[in-house]
Parts: C-alpha cells; structure tokens; sequence
C-alpha cells in the first residue's frame, strides 16, 4: 500500500505543501516515510534527528496537526485513506521544511534560577526524596510541550511566559532535597505561572510522560500561592515578622 | 521569519482531523445540565425532604419548613439551599480539573490543545477576576464541612421512625457521602498541604505517607469530580420523586 504525504517545503521566508507518495511497509514509522523520501525523492528536504528511537528530542514535527516525535509515531496509528501533513512545530521560526530555530527554549533555560545547594550540608538523601523530582529529569527536551502550550502558540508570550517545559525544571530544582533556594518569586513575576491556566495540552503530548500539569505546574501554582496569593499565611508572616 | 502566527489564528483552526470538538461539546451538554437542574433545585425550595432523607444540594439544612434544619435562620427570603451551595460551586469553580474543563470547553482558551482560540488578548489567571482561583484551599477546606454534613445526612438516612433500616434512598446518600470524600480528598491543595510543600519527604515520614495516600487519589481527580457530581443529581432526583409520591422508596430492611 502506499501512503501520500503532504510535507512543508520552504523556509523563514515562506513555503507551501508538497505530496509525496511512499509505499507503506510494516513497523514504519512517520520518520522512516520521510527518510525515504529523502532518499528517492527529495535528497534536500531538511530534518533533523538523531536516534530514531525517541531519547534525543529532536525530531519533533505536527503529524496531522499534533505535534509529536516523527520517530514515535507509528503509521498504523495514522489514518492512510488520506494525506498525512507534516509541519515543522508551529511555535517557533522555520529555518527550512522541517527543521525549526528552537534557541528560545535555551535562552529561557539560563534564566531558571540554578540548582543551590545549602553550604555544609550533608550530600546524602533518600529514595523517597528522589521520585519527584526524578520524574522530571525523564525530559529529552523535545519542546513539544513548548509548541502546543496555547500561551506560546497562540498568544505568542514568549517574552512574559517561560513555558511547561522550563516550569518543570524549576520543579525539579524546587522540589529537590538538597536544594537550598525557592523560585515561587521567579516563576511568578518572570516564569509567568500564572498565564498557565492548567489547559494540560503539555501533559497530552509528553513524549517522555511527565505529569507535567499535575505533578510540576499545579504543585508550583500551589508552592506560589503559599507565598503571595494566602491570606492567613501572609498575616502569620507579619505576625511572627518573618519573610 | 516565517508567519505561521497567521495561519494558527482563528477560531477551530486546525490540522487535526480527529473529532477534537467532541469533547468540548460533551462537556457543554453535561456541565449545561448540571448547572440547569442545580439552578432549578436551588430555587424550587420544595421537596428536598422526605423523612429522613435530605437532598444533598440542601445540606447543611440552615432553614426552610421541611425536615430538620440545623439552624433554623427565619430571616432568609430565599430558599436554604442559596446559603449552602455557594461553597460547593465555589470549590469546584476553583477546582483545578474544574477550571481545566470549562476554560477548555467554555471559553475556548483553547477548545482542544493546537487548535485556534476566538480570543486576542489573553491574561490567564495572572489578573482579576481569575488570580483568585489562587484562593481554592479556602473552598476546599469549607468543602470538608459540607462533606461532614454529607456523613451525618447519610448516617441519618438510615434511621426510620427511630429505628435502623435501609432504603433505597439510603444507599443513595451513603454513596453520595462517599463520592464527595473521594473527590475532597483527591484535591490539589490537600497534595500540597500533606506533603507537596516539603521538600525533604524523608524527613517526614507520616507527611510521606499521606502525600503518596492523596497522590494516588489525586491521579483520578477528574473522574471523582464527574461521578460525585452526577451522585448528587442521582440522590436529589430520588428524594424529589419520593417527596412528590411519584415513587415509593423501596425499603431493604
Ligand atoms: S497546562 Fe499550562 S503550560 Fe501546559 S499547555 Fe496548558 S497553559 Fe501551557
Ligand atoms: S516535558 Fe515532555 S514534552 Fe516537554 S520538553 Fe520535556 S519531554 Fe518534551
Ligand atoms: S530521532 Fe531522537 S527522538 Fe526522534
Ligand atoms: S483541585 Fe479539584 S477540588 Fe481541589
């Protein structure tokens, strides 16, 4: 059988929409169909990979208008019928067809207040303090939460919003037993916490399975209005003079 | 740069073709619903009683000339049931499943994820009205009193003419009481306050403990906000089809 692809072809400047048709074998996955085509058809069509085995994060793209990992989506999974479309993540510059300028996300990242340990402590912690945050640390940075979270994508706040992927970082380094410092003042006035309204499209496409909303946002949203949002806590404060 | 911002504007604009509408709408008819058959119970004021069963959408019972009020408040014009069902509706207005299913399904903000939104500016919750979602652990800890009440309404409904039985419309309540525990103590802020907020778990070890507890709860948060929801509408539509005769209770002991 063969299926037809209709992939983006261009760059910064613009492009459009070309079909190709590729014969179908069992156990393909999307990236294999455009490898292919690559190979007979187009050999300059632009995409980025590395393991085609959905660990490095790179070759990220919106399948049929999802955005997902090109290696991890099998073709039985995708209704043959009719053409699959394939556009680079729509959230950040095309360089060309299919391979985006995603150095946002690395710029954000150096912003994230770091990992800072207490002085004198003692290096050693438990296994129980360690399932949070490890959950986090399963990210391949594959910043297919960063495309589809609507506050990137549609309303465009890169400037106010740091995005799912980096409130998951500042969770893990928050949530860390050894770690020494609290970033609810950062995510709140320069990580834009609360532009997050908990819509968990992040969580839905997560290669990697992260709770990114219920396990990392929510409990932040919490730890944030802990600090400025309660009250109670914030007369407690004043009471016993501290913070 | 290439424009894509143009192509992702607009209302439902898409490349998904699966039914990504479909659970927007879903959650329109069945949350439309609630909210129709809540408002009309609210303002009926009648049949919310029938020996000795009381409608949950009534409980606390702080007035009214049915059943047996816990305060008898005979200033209220209204009916008993507006001075109780602010904090539910409260506390599942602010609920975080709450809020994902009706910005999702009610504003648009977005209806399904990588689809268009009608709307240009957006704030989030970093402003007013919406920065007091922030304030969800007061619902949820006035919640636990409702539930509370729930337990002695249910624990209640088991008792006829002074003696133990069960009807129909006990099993009703007692499920209701249950299902509301089972969402209150799924909810997000409780994670937080058992154990979310420290950072050294193993430090803690009855902390840990409660936090994995709420955590495992927490993972069915949404499923528990819908069937409580719809455990309330069961219990409050039998007790009215019983106050009214329209049915017998069916009595098992
Ligand atoms: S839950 Fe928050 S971070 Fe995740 S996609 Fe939705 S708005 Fe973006
Ligand atoms: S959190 Fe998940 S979706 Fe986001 S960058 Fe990491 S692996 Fe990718
Ligand atoms: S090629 Fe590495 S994740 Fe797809
Ligand atoms: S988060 Fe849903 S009730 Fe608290």
């Amino acid at each position: 059988m063969d299926a037809t692809f209709r992939i983006f072809r261009g760059n910064s400047q613009g492009g459009g929409y070309q079909e190709f048709l590729v014969p179908v074998e069992e156990g393909m996955v999307v990236l294999d169909a455009v490898h292919r085509i690559q190979e007979h058809q187009a050999n300059d069509l632009a995409v980025r990979w590395n393991c085609k085995a959905g660990k490095c994060g790179s070759c990220g793209a919106e399948v049929n208008g999802k955005p997902r990992l090109m290696c991890m989506t099998r073709m039985d999974q995708l209704p043959l019928e009719e053409p699959v479309t394939i556009h680079p993540v729509r959230t950040f510059p095309v360089i060309r067809d299919l391979v985006c300028d995603v150095s946002w996300n690395y710029e954000v990242n150096k912003r994230v207040p770091p990992f800072t340990p207490g002085e004198g402590d003692l290096w050693r912690w438990q296994q129980k303090d360690i399932e949070r945050p490890r959950e986090f640390r399963k990210c391949i940075e594959c910043f297919l939460c960063q495309t589809v979270c609507h506050v990137l994508r549609t309303h465009d706040q890169k400037s106010s919003f740091i995005g799912p992927r980096f409130l998951v970082r500042a969770a893990g380094l928050d949530m860390h037993p050894m770690d020494s410092i609290s970033r609810t003042r950062f995510l709140k006035e320069e990580g834009g916490i609360g532009l997050c309204n908990i819509t968990k499209c992040c969580t839905e496409v997560c290669p990697e399975d992260i709770h990114i909303t219920d396990d990392a946002i929510i409990p932040m949203k919490e730890r944030v209005a802990d600090d400025f949002y309660d009250p109670v806590r914030w007369l407690l404060r004043k009471i016993t003079r501290r913070g | 740069m290439q424009d894509t911002a143009a192509r992702r504007k607009g209302v439902g604009k898409t490349e998904r073709r699966d039914t990504w509408w479909l659970q927007p709408l879903l959650t329109v008819v069945a949350l439309g619903a609630f909210v129709a058959y809540a408002t009309w119970v609210a303002f009926t004021g009648d049949n919310y009683w029938v020996e000795p069963y009381l409608s949950p959408f009534y409980s606390p019972l702080l007035g009214g000339n049915l059943g047996e009020p816990v305060l008898k408040l005979r200033w209220w014009p209204f009916t008993p049931a507006i001075l109780v069902l602010w904090v539910p509706l409260g506390f599942r207005l602010t609920c975080y499943y709450g809020r994902r299913t009706y910005y999702r399904a009610f504003f648009w903000d977005p209806p399904a994820c990588a689809v268009g939104e009608p709307r240009k500016g957006y704030h989030g919750e970093s402003r007013f009205p919406f920065i007091l979602q922030n304030l969800h652990r007061y619902f949820f800890y006035l919640s636990l009193v409702v539930v509370a009440f729930l337990w002695y309404d249910a624990v209640r409904g088991f008792v006829f003419d002074g003696r133990f039985g069960v009807g129909v419309g006990s099993l009703l309540l007692l499920a209701e009481a249950l299902l509301l525990s089972m969402y209150s103590l799924s909810c997000h802020c409780l994670r937080h306050v058992a154990g979310g907020c420290v950072d050294c778990l193993s430090r803690r070890p009855a902390r840990y403990r409660l936090w994995r507890w709420v955590s495992a709860l927490n993972a069915n948060h949404g499923l528990w906000f819908w069937i409580s929801l719809s455990g309330a509408v069961v219990a409050d539509l039998y007790i009215r089809l019983v106050a009214t005769g329209a049915v017998i209770d069916l009595r098992i002991v």
